[in-house]
């Protein structure tokens, strides 16, 4: 049994006055400061019967956005098999940081790791907060928006081997795909499917903008 | 004549003792070529002696970038690639990724596509359960139950094959439905296979279940408690193997889930051996959910016939209507419409609880989907229960978690 | 203790101690009858790799069923699945220490071209690190694929200057 969002909402502010509602498709979401989302969390853990975390992830909310990254975590209820959502913003767009709560469950220590990994979100207070899908020592964060889908040309995690073969993570070649057609624009020439990555390929060069 | 006897082996302790209590601790890589680490995981293990003191799991050599991925591609488009998450059991990712995306949309299907897909969700269980079987003996030394399950498995291909087309990559659903309906006369070659399955299942188990090889690697091996199994986020066999009886089939019901009588196996103790209890029972309690859906499979459209701006009309349809042509083009071009939110669906898939976050602008194409994998949440509990074990036991603790990397990685 | 029935089997009476043949024909017919394949086991189609050595398959056929996950006693690199970048160099480095003679096939779309993975993770083709003498199209290939693959491996192993390589030494080699 889950609770309605309403009565989530309400019984959450009377001790955190800062968190608001969150439109969702689905479960109860609430909003709160990073500076609260601890100490919500905990609550949420000891006195709600939220006991299971599930996922810790973030979102960029595109370049120019601001706040442009958001911590999202998601709790489950052993006991009244109930979902809720939490958002927090990062106050930093360049820095983007959120408190660790891998002291509270043990399960956020690798989904930070991964939020580290591929969003460069910081958490605070991480016990190990280091890289855990791409390789030690690689200079981006594929999931930010500024990324492109191909990949940026960097030396591959073995120089030795890098050196012998001369193969480098070099960007993926998109040509013709995939086809995507840019979405909720109506003007034809706009809407025609295309490759939504275009940054570059084998054959054109890379711009200097990137 | 010497007033003290100096003992020769005391002093030859004495002298040597320094040198023998100082031993190295050694540092092994297993991985991420090893046969017992079912694919690319490897584990960066520090040994002392045969006891293992540190255990740190490295992740990503099969890390593809599929959530990148999905941000540049229509709905519909990203279907194969959630064949290749959990490889062991596409068709319950592809089911449980439709389910995510129905629910962004709002749209519930029809009840023959709901059963459908409970039938093949419940077959890709037992196909995966069964590949988790087999190299979970092979790991503890017993080859023959890895030739049968592989057997079973392939007249499982063979039924998945008639349906979908493909062994494994099957890529059936669609968002608001199924690629296609059920074949003629394919249902009752399902109750076949059932049939012949549940006594060659219990052939199998009886190799391992008394079997003393297996039950001295396996009992009392990788403990975890009903605490640290939700504290880590377990989920799946692994989770009930604890005996903690959550599974979202009873406890979330979705895709009609809650009409089928099924029980929930759980352990007792949390050790390897529970896990591999509770794999061989959900086997039986899936072959009675097939026949229940089977028996009661209802007819009408196995694609929710109102959702015209998701679900791709028909062919006959296409090939005959202007208005159809030209929403069938949008469709595969600009994708299935979907409004604006966040959603966040999970399904018990054969490892755990597969899930979903979908951030959506609107459109066809999703702003942000996060995949929540069993396999890498149940695999963060190894740091853990790896420490302090023999190294064989850790062969035997990777084996009973059944977890693959491609969905750990994705 | 031979017994006196030798009609059954090989016949020194009949075909004498001799056989003539070219040496190429038989270390090549020695080497391709009996690859043994190391299973770089990567993704998806390492399952099907594991099918065609199974039961219904049995690559035991074609003399390929020793599946070595030692590179030392393995003849041929079989790379399934998608190779990525934190791989790669390990992919290479067990090439490396296998022993010569030795083969690749590069067994589904991912590891012959990156495949549907076209992203900053995958490696755009195993070929890049490593040279491929067979590549199998499928995503993943069926099991026969696989069979297909090698038996067109035997035949271009078949057609090596086996003899020349092994005992011409240097001079062969540079020729």
């Amino acid at each position: 049994m889950s609770l309605a969002p309403a009565e989530v909402l309400s019984a959450l502010q009377g001790k955190f006055a800062q968190v608001t509602a969150r439109p969702s498709g689905d479960h109860p979401a609430v909003n709160v400061p990073m500076a609260d989302a601890v100490a919500l969390l905990r609550h949420l853990r000891d006195e709600r019967g939220f006991d299971f975390l599930v996922d810790v992830t973030g979102i960029d909310w595109d370049v120019d956005a601001s706040p442009r990254f958001s911590v999202v975590w998601h709790l489950f209820s052993t006991r009244d098999h109930g979902y809720l959502r939490v958002v927090a913003a990062c106050a930093s767009d360049t820095e983007p940081s959120a408190p660790s709560v891998a002291a509270l469950w043990p399960a956020a220590d690798w989904h930070e790791r991964e939020t580290y990994d591929l969003l460069g979100i910081r958490f605070e207070n991480h016990p190990d907060l280091r890289r855990i899908l791409m390789w030690e020592g690689y200079p981006y964060h594929p999931l930010r928006k500024d990324f492109p889908l191909a990949g940026i040309d960097v030396p591959l995690p073995d120089l030795e081997v890098g050196e012998v073969t001369r193969a480098t993570a070099a960007p993926a070649p998109m040509v013709g795909g995939p086809f995507v057609a840019s979405t909720g624009e109506m003007n034809l020439t706009e809407a025609e499917p295309r490759a939504k990555d275009e940054s570059w390929d084998e054959r054109k060069e890379k711009p200097d903008t990137l | 004549m010497p007033t003290e006897y100096a003992f020769p082996d005391n002093a030859a302790k004495t002298a040597d003792a320094s040198q023998e209590l100082v031993s190295e601790k050694m540092s092994v890589a297993m991985g991420p070529s090893h046969p017992s680490t079912h694919g690319v995981l490897r584990l960066q293990l520090e040994l002392d002696g045969e006891i293992v003191t540190k255990c740190d799991p490295i992740l990503g050599y099969l890390h593809r970038g599929d959530e990148k991925i999905a941000e540049n591609m229509t709905y519909n488009q990203f279907v194969p690639y959630t064949d290749r998450l959990d490889y062991l059991a596409p068709l319950a990712n592809n089911v449980a990724y439709a389910i995510a995306v129905e629910k962004l949309a709002n749209l519930v299907v029809p009840p023959r596509c709901q059963a459908i897909r409970v039938i093949i969700s419940e077959m890709a269980r037992i196909s995966s359960h069964l590949l988790g079987l087999g190299a979970f003996a092979m790991d503890t030394g017993a080859w023959t139950v890895f030739m049968y399950q592989f057997t079973e498995r392939e007249k499982l291909y063979k039924l998945f094959e008639e349906l979908t087309g493909a062994r494994f990559t099957t890529s059936y659903t669609r968002i608001g439905g199924v690629a296609r309906d059920l074949p003629e006369g394919w249902t009752d070659r399902v109750l076949g296979f059932c049939d012949q399955f549940l006594p060659i299942l219990d052939e199998m188990l009886e190799m391992l279940t008394r079997n003393k090889i297996f039950t001295d690697r396996t009992v009392g091996v990788g403990v975890i408690s009903k605490e640290d199994a939700i504290a880590y986020g377990l989920t799946g066999p692994n989770l009930r193997g604890s005996g903690v009886p959550l599974d979202l089939r009873k406890d979330k019901p979705y895709s009609g889930y809650e009409q089928y009588e099924f029980d929930v196996p759980v352990g007792s103790k949390g050790d390897s051996y529970d896990r591999y209890l509770c794999r061989g029972e959900e086997m039986k309690q899936s072959v009675r959910i097939i026949r229940q859906a089977i028996k009661n499979l209802p007819g009408g459209a196995w694609y929710a016939e109102d959702a015209v701006r998701i679900f791709a009309p028909r062919k006959d349809k296409v090939l005959t209507s202007m208005e159809e042509l030209i929403n069938n083009f949008m469709i595969v071009t600009e994708g299935p419409q979907m409004p604006a939110g966040e959603v966040y669906f999970e399904a018990e898939n054969p490892k755990g609880a597969l899930g979903f976050f979908v951030v959506s602008k609107g459109g066809g194409v999703p702003y942000r989907m996060k995949i929540r994998s069993p396999s890498f949440c149940n695999l963060s509990i190894l740091p853990k229960i790896c420490t302090g074990v023999l190294l064989s036991d850790v062969v035997a603790i990777l084996g009973s978690f059944d977890f693959v990397m491609g969905e750990c990685d994705r | 203790m031979v017994t006196s029935n030798t009609d059954l089997a090989y016949n020194t009476k009949i075909e004498d101690t001799l056989v003539v043949t070219k040496a190429d024909a038989v270390i090549n017919w020695l080497r391709s009858s009996s690859i043994w394949p190391m299973p770089m086991g990567l993704a998806c189609c390492g399952i099907e790799l594991m099918a065609s050595g199974n039961s219904r398959f049995d690559i035991a056929r074609f003399g390929a069923e020793v599946m070595r996950f030692s590179p030392r006693q393995s003849d041929c690199m079989i790379v399934a699945g998608t190779v990525t970048y934190k791989m790669a160099p390990h992919v290479r480095r067990i090439y490396d220490q296998m022993a010569e003679p030795k083969w690749v096939i590069a067994m589904g779309a991912c590891a012959s071209s990156g495949g549907m993975y076209r992203s900053y993770a995958t490696l755009q083709g195993v070929d890049r690190i490593i040279p491929v003498d067979v590549y199998v199209s499928g995503c993943p290939p069926r099991p026969e694929a696989l069979l297909d693959a090698l038996i067109k491996m035997q035949e271009k192993i078949r057609r090596q200057p086996a003899a020349r390589e092994l005992l011409g030494g240097a001079k062969a080699k540079s020729a």
